[in-house]
């Protein structure tokens, strides 16, 4: 095995890992969840074109695949005039894609709060509104935590594919890397190694976070 | 009594669930500090009378006037906002309990005065404690509601509604998800407000804490008023056949 290789290669990697993987995460999971409550709540808002509306989008965010939803938005955009550079098409890819499959979470998770919880809001005099933020989606988050964590740790490997849009980040510099070493198998185990390091501290996060959240839930 | 003197006023009240008609029509008065005991069998319409008052649900027809405002007319259009003007009026108190599991004791009873009515937060807390206090809970009051017994998660439930300081208090068969010796703590504390001269509607099954507490036992049955009166008058000596059977079984369930 290659020491001197894996040692040079080990900190561009994770350099680009900690500049390119974990910021397109984050930015792309916030972006992705807030759209994904706008459209879960379009989705049980009871009017019927806006619930329409929210199923199209997530009907066609999860029957198309990621690489082609990136690829339309980088590649194909520009033969339109509108020419995006490659960070800010993966966020809006990622972060689109990520709402596709979040919002069924949230609306999952807001139904899953007891239509009690609505009433008792509503009868000390709080609006739809207010009941929803200060009642209903405390308690959906607290259900929602595990699938959207299932959810971004898919994200954080997910990204790997902005390396195909020329997206500086962990699998590009190891593909750059390794053709020019040509030690693909050595490299690529590095760079799935690195990925699975990363995905080990999220999933401790995930339960630090469910054991914080779970205070006030009985057992 | 006439109706301008009552502090609620219902009249004809209607509301089907699609083609169920639940309440046909019916009328009640509420005096200042009546205590109001509804009674009758499951579906018989009493719970959605509560919630009709409370604006957990629409009415199909009829008025709900409290005799210094809101008054509603559900037979002409209403507005969802002057629907729910008659929600700051009263309070209630559910069946099974409905606390936010996520606050504590305190902030479930203080959200509504300082989230809805802006109260400051310091005399929120005040009022929260010295409510708490006469529960018997202020040592509760940093809790969560899934540490506490049924009967206590019940007394905060009544506190939450007095913190809002309502003209009507609406209790939904309030022991009715309580074990059995746990029932006795929260009459007491129904009992105690009715003494205070608490305005109050209480759907109930407890035939001996009606007779006890209210001051008019209405009776209900498929969505009409069919007897309504004091309360010895009511469950000792029915007038109505119908109210008669329902005594009967309740006291003699066997």
């Amino acid at each position: 095995m290659d020491w001197e290789l894996l040692r040079t290669s080990f900190w561009p990697m994770l350099s680009g890992g900690l500049t390119g993987t974990i910021p397109l995460s984050l930015a792309s999971f916030a972006l992705g969840l807030a759209l994904a409550l706008v459209v879960a709540l379009m989705r049980i808002s009871g009017q019927p074109v806006l619930s329409a509306i929210a199923r199209f989008y997530v009907s066609v965010i999860r029957g198309t695949p990621l690489l082609v939803q990136l690829f339309v938005i980088f590649y194909g955009l520009p033969s339109i005039g509108l020419t995006i550079n490659p960070w800010p098409s993966a966020i809006i890819a990622f972060s689109l894609n990520v709402a596709g499959y979040a919002a069924e979470i949230v609306r999952a998770a807001i139904l899953s709060v007891p239509k009690g919880q609505w009433e008792a809001g509503h009868t000390i005099g709080m609006s739809r509104n207010l009941t929803l933020r200060r009642i209903i989606l405390p308690q959906a988050a607290r259900v929602s935590v595990p699938p959207l964590s299932n959810t971004f740790i898919s994200l954080v490997k997910d990204t790997s594919l902005a390396s195909l849009i020329l997206v500086t980040e962990l699998f590009r510099e190891a593909q750059q890397i390794a053709s020019f070493s040509q030690e693909f198998l050595l490299l690529y185990m590095e760079a799935a190694a690195i990925y699975w390091v990363f995905c080990l501290v999220l999933s401790s996060g995930q339960s630090a976070l469910e054991k914080r959240l779970d205070r006030y839930v009985a057992h | 009594m006439s109706p301008t003197d009552a502090l609620l006023t219902v009249t004809g009240l209607q509301k089907s669930f699609g083609g169920n008609q639940v309440l046909k029509s019916i009328d009640l008065d509420l005096a200042d500090g009546q205590v109001t005991a509804l009674v009758g069998p499951s579906g018989s319409g009493k719970t959605t009378v509560l919630r009709c008052l409370n604006g957990l649900e629409t009415p199909d027809g009829g008025t709900v006037a409290f005799r210094d405002g809101p008054s509603v007319d559900f037979g002409a259009k209403v507005s969802r906002k002057e629907a729910l003007s008659l929600r700051d009026r009263s309070a209630m108190v559910f069946q099974t309990y409905n606390l936010f599991p996520h606050m504590t004791v305190l902030e479930n009873i203080i959200e509504g005065p300082v989230r809805v009515q802006k109260r400051a937060h310091k005399d929120a807390v005040a009022d929260a404690e010295r409510l708490l206090d006469r529960v018997g809970l202020a040592d509760k009051r940093n809790d969560h509601p899934f540490n506490l017994s049924g009967g206590q998660q019940q007394r905060v439930g009544i506190v939450r509604a007095l913190a809002l300081q309502p003209d009507l208090l609406l209790f939904d068969e309030p022991t009715s998800a309580l074990d059995p010796e746990l029932v006795g703590e929260v009459l007491t504390v129904i009992k105690e407000l009715a003494e205070e001269k608490w305005t109050m509607v209480i759907v109930t099954h407890e035939l001996a804490f009606a007779r006890e507490v209210a001051d008019e036992v209405v009776f209900m049955d498929g969505g009409v008023v069919v007897e309504h009166g004091h309360p010895d008058q009511v469950l000792r000596t029915p007038r109505e056949e119908r109210t008669r059977r329902f005594v009967q079984r309740l006291l003699n369930p066997f």
